[in-house]
């Protein structure tokens, strides 16, 4: 073990700010994630004759994606400004891209999910044309809002690598693929707890290779990034992760094991959710404990310096 | 207006920001081997820009009972009592002593006042006006997804408190720590260089009030002469430890609009060692998005491919 390097600082004091996010942002990285990964599913659903899967994953999708809205929303130091967001289109500012990314997908998700009520509608006078109208303009929706899913999905990882916080930006090379396997897991999970087995399929191979994907990449970031792992495995963040840990392989495993049983699927889509939670509010818990510690900032850029100095 | 150093590396910013004709670029060269800690600057500047107290606290850092920068505190004197390295160095403090004309009762030592001459003084005092660093690349400027946040055409960055909703992604994006989100009005809040008064050929409060012109405000090229002039002056008389920082536009920020003359390493201060504006990594950054993205959807296709019910 390498003991720990001296470094000086101003009374302890971090050199960074904390993020001042609150728990609403740990929230919609989840519910974000969780919207993309519904919305594939659910635009895949209606290409290969899957209905109870197609109409699961678009209301879990416009949901998740309301859901999203409020937290975003509420977490503002001024709600009622929220529109200033679109005041501009900035491709230097992840947030400002995302704002973009989520208009767009918001509009389709919400006319594929509204397309799944054309069959509960009248069929005669101007109603009955627009229920006629809705599957087509539900289908266009679908496809349109799991075009921009993958974006959706990844561009947080984006968002809070492109700050100095220090655990944050330096995992950014392995924070989208987290992110992404996350959300393919929870859209996996959604189609297995609300479609039946038998339409369920390939809800559980996205379920399965979302949680293969969000363990591995998770574990790069917990073990490969010298001193800026750390933040990842102690603490709070320690403590979420390892539970995510848990909740996302014990739900791969369910997922594969409960191929024919609906009860055993849900389960295991209730844990690869949980688990899911999990490791989204156990990423932010590590950036902002990196961020409370000077010796995050001032350790690997003092190694840095000395590096350059050398070559 | 955008080229290749954009986002990192040497450039002017105002005209990459897009002015013509744009002003020279204004900045501050704090040279902290002359402050005498009066606080002068924290409390001028909190006059003219009417910012809100920041909590009359005892912090038990020295005299420093601010903290730090925040956003109810855009100028923040540091205060750090240590062991001399030289004695030319106390040759500053005392110089910086005789621009005051009050009676200077003696600096913190472990014997009885007046018990011992002042060449027995074992410790030295350092003080520093810290300030936002008005970046070349602000990385508070490229995150604000508003347009709050702008470059001005002296080269400063300004909030615009009309615009600003508090998203908080500037806080997070600084470097050095210095913007921060007013509690109870929930807007993010920094020195703005005195923007209304440089705009009317009005030197910046804490300039204005420096006793001792330990904050100069003028042009940066100029104040970058002064300060290597000063630095040279400093080494001859025997401080081997003064230096510059934040002087250099080859550095990760590309040099800062205010800089300033140190007599101990960064982080002694509270300053990091080596900044970098995020922004560096963000074409890299989308890059590892795109490739996660597509596999997302490659990862789908496959998931349905060929698989009726």
């Amino acid at each position: 073990m390498v003991p720990p390097a001296e470094f000086r600082s101003y009374y302890g004091r971090q050199v960074v700010k904390t993020p001042v996010w609150r728990h609403d942002i740990a929230a919609y990285l989840f519910t974000g994630g969780l919207a993309a990964g519904s919305a594939l599913i659910a635009a895949g659903a209606d290409l290969t004759g899957r209905p109870a899967l197609r109409a699961t994953g678009r209301i879990t999708a416009l949901a998740a994606l309301g859901a999203s809205g409020y937290f975003l929303v509420n977490d503002l130091g001024r709600p009622a400004r929220f529109h200033h967001m679109l005041r501009v289109a900035k491709p230097t500012s992840p947030m400002s891209v995302g704002t973009w990314i989520l208009s767009a997908f918001g509009a389709a998700a919400g006319v594929a999910a509204v397309a799944e009520a054309a069959p509960w509608l009248p069929r005669d006078g101007v109603v009955g044309l627009a229920a006629r109208a809705l599957p087509v303009a539900g289908r266009i929706g679908g496809l349109t809002a799991a075009a921009t899913a993958p974006a959706l999905a990844t561009y947080t990882a984006v968002l809070l690598a492109d700050t100095a916080t220090p655990s944050w930006h330096e995992a950014y090379p392995r924070l989208p693929f987290v992110f992404a396997g996350s959300a393919l897991a929870s859209g996996g999970a959604a189609g297995l707890i609300g479609a039946p087995v038998a339409q369920a399929g390939p809800a559980r191979t996205l379920a399965v290779a979302g949680a293969a994907l969000e363990l591995t990449a998770t574990h790069g970031v917990e073990h490969r990034m010298g001193l800026l792992s750390e933040p990842f495995r102690q603490g709070k963040a320690g403590k979420l992760l390892r539970a995510a840990r848990l909740l996302t392989a014990a739900g791969a495993a369910g997922a594969l094991l409960g191929a024919r049983s609906r009860v055993v699927s849900a389960l295991a889509g209730a844990a690869l959710l949980a688990g899911s939670v999990a490791t989204r509010y156990g990423v932010f818990e590590a950036g902002k404990a990196s961020a409370a510690d000077p010796k995050y900032t001032v350790l690997p850029q003092r190694e840095r310096l000395a590096a350059r100095q050398d070559s | 207006m955008v080229g290749p150093n954009s986002f990192y590396g040497p450039i002017d910013p105002a005209p990459d920001a897009g002015y013509v004709d744009a002003p020279p670029r204004m900045g501050f060269f704090t040279d902290t081997s002359v402050c005498i800690g009066c606080k002068a600057c924290e409390v001028a500047c909190k006059e003219w820009n009417g910012v809100p107290d920041d909590g009359f606290n005892l912090l038990g850092m020295s005299y420093d009972n601010t903290g730090g920068l925040s956003a109810n505190t855009w100028r923040h004197v540091a205060f750090i009592e240590q062991e001399a390295p030289s004695e030319a160095s106390m040759d500053v403090l005392r110089e910086a002593e005789a621009t005051v004309s009050t009676q200077f009762l003696g600096m913190p030592s472990s014997t009885l006042p007046g018990s011992a001459g002042r060449e027995d003084r074992d410790l030295r005092w350092l003080m520093m006006s810290n300030v936002c660093k008005h970046c070349t690349h602000a990385a508070c400027l490229d995150v604000c997804p508003t347009g709050a946040l702008f470059r001005t055409e002296f080269g400063t960055v300004v909030v615009q408190e009309d615009i600003c909703n508090g998203c908080g992604y500037c806080i997070p994006a600084c470097p050095y720590g210095v913007i921060d989100q007013r509690e109870d009005d929930g807007r993010a809040w920094k020195c703005t260089l005195c923007y209304d008064r440089i705009g009317e050929g009005m030197t910046p409060a804490c300039a204005q009030a420096c006793p001792t012109q330990s904050i100069q405000y003028g042009e940066l090229d100029e104040l970058r002469d002064r300060a290597a002039k000063r630095v040279e002056v400093l080494h001859e008389r025997g401080v081997p430890e003064a230096k510059l920082y934040g002087h250099d536009p080859a550095d990760g920020v590309g040099g800062d609009g205010a800089f300033f003359l140190l007599l101990d390493e960064p982080e002694v201060y509270g300053l990091p060692p080596d900044p970098v504006v995020t922004t560096r990594d963000l074409p890299s950054m989308w890059k590892y998005a795109g490739v996660a993205a597509l596999t997302m959807a490659a990862a789908a296709v496959v998931a349905f491919l060929g698989r009726r019910p």
